[in-house]
């Protein structure tokens, strides 16, 4: 019933020429995506700032948005930089209702997330 | 528009994570012919969600055996959700959600749920049966709402 979460990662350049991590989600991030999502996230650089693409998710529920705060709990550790974009106007709505976006910019598409990297 | 006013439409889901999109599902249909507006409808849709998955994993344990109940009725003005299981609900609020202090390692980073589920409806009210047999989380949106929160979303 749930569809599985895929995980690729990807690499582009943002302003200053600044390498960056781009963790690109397919389908549903939920309580079956521990291993996807923080897999994942386990192998980008600590270093390198990192966007999260949500383009191809269509279902984010309170376990998947536990995982992605698990994301942002390593990110503050490491003082990396972390922007998402593609996620729909009702998920841009919930994920400022719990306060992701003070930890996290939300952009709509991805020129404009890299840029503020 | 079909007429919905004073109609009940009931589901049953085993206690099995995923099926809470049937009644995401059955919930956007009935709110689509009550002529909700689409945002509304993805409010209502991530609220009986979290309703279902804390009846599934908090109420009835994850129990295939048991099932979750879902009741939707329709009057004039407003859609109501009742979500049932078997559990013996919940016996106060949890405190609000604090992102500095979850991102900070010093909160669980679950817990979301009944926050969404109280930000996203017009009213959602948790109730204990009185004989110990179960408890239910009822919700409701209302239609002279819709303004309201067009604007609070601007």
């Amino acid at each position: 019933m749930q569809a599985d979460t895929k995980t690729t990662i990807d690499r582009t350049t943002g302003a200053n020429g600044v390498s960056i991590s781009v963790l690109r989600f397919t389908g549903d991030i939920s309580s079956t995506s521990k291993e996807s999502v923080l897999g994942a996230w386990q192998s980008v650089g600590s270093n390198d700032p990192v966007l999260l693409d949500f383009t191809k998710v269509d279902y984010i529920n309170s376990s998947g948005i536990a995982l992605i705060i698990q994301m942002l709990m390593e990110a503050d550790k490491t003082g990396q930089k972390v922007a998402a974009f593609g996620l729909t106007p009702h998920f841009q709505k919930v994920f400022t209702m719990v306060g992701i976006s003070r930890y996290a910019g939300l952009y709509k598409d991805e020129p404009t997330a890299a840029a503020s990297l | 528009m079909t007429d919905t006013t004073g109609t009940s439409v009931e589901v049953r889901l085993p206690s099995r994570l995923g099926f809470e999109k049937v009644a995401m599902a059955t919930a956007a249909s009935v709110a689509r012919l009550k002529g909700f507006s689409d945002e509304r409808i993805e409010d209502l849709k991530t609220a009986v969600a979290e309703a279902c998955i804390n009846a599934m994993e908090h109420g009835n344990k994850l129990n295939e055996n048991l099932s979750v109940g879902i009741i939707l009725s329709t009057s004039a003005d407003e859609l109501e959700v009742k979500v049932l299981d078997n559990g013996s609900g919940i016996s106060r609020q949890p405190p609000p959600p604090n992102i500095d202090r979850k991102v900070h390692g010093e909160e669980d980073p679950r817990g979301m749920g009944m926050f969404l589920i109280q930000k996203l409806v017009d009213e959602a009210e948790w109730v204990r049966d009185s004989k110990g047999k179960g408890s239910y989380v009822r919700l409701v949106i209302r239609l002279d709402r819709e303004n309201e929160h067009d604007k609070e979303s601007e």
